[in-house]
């Protein structure tokens, strides 16, 4: 991958502690399954930057090389790869999510 | 682009010889499937570590052939 688009990423990683790239963004989500997360990281109080990769060509393909990931979305807590839709929802619904958040020093609604 | 469940199977036993794997057709329609893999070489491994070694599997076409698989992948139980 070139240099300065992941540098790019890199950046946008660790522009907040939570950061989710997303087809569309928190308030309109274009697809169902980073729907899914954003409701999630709502329900919990989560206070997160949204990326909108389809706004973003070059961010779209890159950040599925950057994580050897190939889909979207993509969580990230303090720079580290979370998982996908599927991981999120299964973090969350076992409570580990909440358990990685807390431990990150994430604020979460209880 | 659609795939069927039997290529998804196939390519995903190619890789993980031991694998038990179901699969299901969410909406009927070849592109939309969940699927429940367990393997032992997911033994020791994250989710994200697991999950990446079924996409290589797909080699590739995941993200791209097909749009979404739902995947829940666990070591077997001793």
């Amino acid at each position: 991958m070139d240099i300065t688009l992941q540098d790019r990423i890199r950046t946008q990683i660790s522009e907040a502690p939570v950061v989710l790239f997303m087809k569309g963004t928190p308030v309109f989500p274009q697809c169902g399954f980073s729907a899914a997360v954003v409701q999630i990281l709502s329900h919990l109080g989560v206070k997160f930057k949204g990326i909108d990769v389809l706004s973003d060509p070059a961010v779209r393909q890159g950040i599925k090389e950057y994580s050897n990931w190939p889909t979207v979305p993509q969580l990230y807590v303090n720079g580290e790869f979370i998982g996908g839709c599927d991981i999120v929802r299964e973090m969350f619904e076992t409570g580990e999510l909440q358990q990685v958040l807390e431990e990150k020093g994430v604020s979460i609604r209880v | 682009m659609a795939m069927d469940a039997a290529t998804i199977e196939r390519l995903i036993r190619e890789s993980l010889p031991d694998a038990q794997i179901s699969i299901e057709d969410l909406r009927g329609d070849g592109d939309h499937y969940a699927a429940q893999i367990v393997s032992a070489a997911f033994r020791g491994k994250s989710r994200v570590q697991q999950h990446q070694l079924v996409y290589q599997a797909l080699r590739g076409r995941m993200g791209t052939e097909l749009h979404a698989l739902a995947l829940q992948t666990s070591a077997p139980e001793d």
